[in-house]
């Protein structure tokens, strides 16, 4: 048996990626009905009144902010970046999980992907949006933006490429480009089978478009599945690069706490860290609401909380060689900004709170109880939610926030607007959820059918 | 690429020329007498199957059989389905790796030119072309370029989108998308006769047998 690489049996044998008696038509009726029954839930209309408020809120700070200025946030020298910076990190974070799940999953033949990759796919986008707004916004003159890119102009300037900032704007445009695509070509087969089971003929015309005439050929699939692959495999890079150019933003700066080398291995593993918490926050109400126990079932979950306990391990190592390198440097300033973080600064409590958030707290994901315990996985992925943001706080605002000079020191407070601006980038993410899980399958319908067992063709 | 046998999807074949191919129509399959009604030409005859190992088994009797003009439709990709019916290589990767080498090389000239040629300016004192930087830029490109070339080569290989086939025509192809499985010999295969293939389709033991209209 354990010298038998292709023996799956042992795997199989735990707990089963799918509940016992699903079928092809059993599958497609659960996933494709949650999309066309007539009737919305009314926790539906809750969660997206809330969130639409919330969008609102969004709109209002943006108009006063394009009316009056950046200055209604509470950055300013020496905290330069603040609010924006960590909450558009912070979302872009979120979104990595869904490339992981989608791609890099996909290549190490991860079955278990299968019942969450559509639903993170969409979470990763709808993050990307939300984060995109912040630096879009920061930059003050938004309508200006495509200043950012390369393209003939007549004031005769180019951008400057050696810049960081200027590698964040193509990895990120990149970046939610890719990833729409890879959510579009994996919902191609779902459309069609939408299209030929609804009964409306507004939603048959809709879905008929979105499917494209797909109509679930041999030879398409067999260059769909390679087109698939290659994506994956394009992605897989990509994901990673995106925050190791992120995290290139701070460390090419020479300022304290920003100038260290562990950044981007450290920023990326957060990243994943970050957002399987957020598949977790999201998956485990969902599954809950719209009955999905038989597709994402406990050894899914437990396999989310496993992740996270290793990201999280990883990050916490982060964490300590961060110090380890402020005092072995022997430099007084980031001598001074290890001892200003941790233990005198005046933004000391967010670094213990942070510890205790992103290190202590998911060390009870080891113990098999917890794990399997849904309320207290679901509040601690909320915690490590919240970590991940005080992470990027601890870095950007208590690196600034103490100059070379003591005669530039300052602090640093968030305004209304700070808060109104994260709450309504909340709703906008929430809203667009919403929207997805009532008009799109949030489970692949077609990647479900190929792990049901009898989907196995025999060999002779 | 040599390999990429296409033939079978282009529908342009269908309407026109090869009618007289299929000038053996008739529904329903049961053959002879021929209807004196004017019938619309064939582009098959679909046999349905209810699991994916009929399908697959009746396949590669289809192609030993030596018809060629074959395609299997299913639910979900299945890959023992298209080796059966012979489409054993596709291009796409080709397209893919020409995609990202233009990305990388348009990624990398683009900022050569801009930051040697068009708008040199002295950072920090680092040469003009100072090609490390240029790295991440030119790694983006190469991504996105080939993301583009996979999704929408894909696409092009397909045919898609396309809004109207001769399949969907077929009474129980909605299920196609749900459990059902279908072979389809074309109408347009050399070997084609019409009462030859109804016949060797019902061999296969499929649930029903039926024609489809162009």
């Amino acid at each position: 048996m354990a010298d038998d690489p292709h023996n799956e049996a042992p795997i199989h044998a735990t707990v089963p990626v799918v509940g016992a008696g699903l079928t092809f038509s059993s599958v497609t009726d659960k996933i494709s009905s949650l999309v066309l029954k007539r009737k919305t839930p009314l926790w539906w209309f809750i969660g997206f009144a809330i969130s639409f408020v919330l969008v609102q809120l969004l709109l209002l700070t943006i108009t006063h902010l394009l009316f009056t200025g950046i200055g209604i946030w509470g950055n300013n020298v020496p905290v330069g970046w603040a609010f924006d910076i960590i909450n558009f990190v912070w979302w872009i974070g979120i979104g990595h999980a869904g490339t992981l799940i989608s791609a890099i999953l996909l290549l190490l033949r991860q079955k278990w992907r299968t019942s969450i990759n559509r639903f993170a796919e969409a979470m990763t986008l709808f993050a990307v949006a939300s984060a995109g707004l912040f630096p879009l916004l920061h930059a003050g003159r938004p309508w200006l933006l495509y200043w950012m890119f390369p393209y003939p102009n007549t004031m005769g300037i180019q951008p400057q490429f050696r810049s960081p900032l200027m590698w964040d704007v193509f990895a990120i445009s990149t970046y939610g480009t890719v990833s729409a695509l890879f959510w579009f070509i994996g919902l191609i087969p779902d459309f069609a089978t939408l299209r030929d089971r609804t009964r409306s003929k507004p939603f048959q015309i809709i879905y008929g478009m979105l499917a494209m005439g797909w109509r679930g050929s041999a030879r398409h699939w067999h260059r769909y599945e390679m087109a698939y692959l290659l994506l994956a495999g394009l992605a897989t890079p990509l994901v990673l690069s995106v925050h190791t150019i992120v995290s290139f933003d701070f460390a090419s700066g020479v300022i304290p706490g920003w100038h260290a080398t562990i950044f981007p291995p450290y920023f990326v593993a957060g990243a994943i860290y970050a957002g399987f918490a957020m598949v977790l926050t999201l998956t485990i109400p969902l599954r809950k609401l719209f009955g999905l126990e038989d597709f994402i079932t406990m050894r899914h979950i437990e396999n989310m909380a496993k992740v996270m306990l290793a990201t999280g391990l990883i990050v916490a190592y982060g964490y300590i060689m961060e110090a380890f390198f402020g005092w072995y440097s022997g430099n007084i300033y980031e001598r001074f900004m290890i001892w200003n973080r941790i233990i005198g600064g005046p933004y000391r409590g967010f670094y213990w709170a942070l510890i205790l958030c992103n290190v202590l707290a998911p060390q009870i994901i080891w113990f098999k109880r917890f794990r399997k315990n849904l309320l207290v996985l679901f509040l601690l992925s909320i915690v490590v939610s919240i970590g991940m943001w005080l992470e990027r706080f601890v870095i950007i605002v208590t690196s600034l926030h103490r100059d070379f000079l003591p005669s530039s020191w300052g602090m640093y407070s968030p305004t209304v607007w700070d808060f109104s601006m994260f709450l309504g980038t909340i709703g906008l993410f929430f809203a667009l959820l919403f929207l997805f899980i009532r008009f799109l399958p949030i489970i692949s319908i077609f990647e479900m059918r190929t792990i049901l067992p009898e989907a196995e063709v025999e060999e002779d | 690429m040599a390999d990429e046998r296409d033939k079978p999807e282009s529908g342009e074949n269908y309407g026109t020329d090869d009618t007289d191919v299929s000038a053996s129509p008739g529904h329903p399959v049961s053959a002879s007498p021929r209807p004196r009604v004017p019938v619309s030409p064939l582009y098959g005859v679909m046999a349905e199957f209810d699991n994916p190992n009929r399908l697959v088994a009746a396949a590669r009797r289809t192609y030993e059989a030596g018809y060629r003009r074959i395609n299997g439709y299913s639910p979900y990709p299945i890959e023992e389905l298209w080796e059966a019916i012979g489409f054993h290589h596709t291009s796409l990767p080709v397209i893919v790796l020409i995609g990202g080498i233009i990305g990388a090389l348009s990624g990398f000239f683009m900022q050569y030119y801009l930051a040697v040629f068009d708008y040199p300016l002295n950072v920090g004192g680092k040469p003009f072309n100072s090609w490390p930087s240029f790295i991440p830029i030119t790694f983006e490109m190469t991504i996105l370029c080939a993301a583009f070339a996979a999704v929408f080569g894909m696409l092009a290989l397909n045919k898609l989108p396309q809004p109207y086939h001769p399949v969907f025509n077929a009474p129980n192809f909605k299920l196609a998308s749900r459990d059902t499985f279908f072979l389809v010999i074309e109408a347009n295969d050399p070997r084609y006769d019409h009462d030859e293939v109804v016949e060797f389709l019902k061999s296969l033991e499929p649930k029903e047998v039926t024609d489809v209209e162009v």
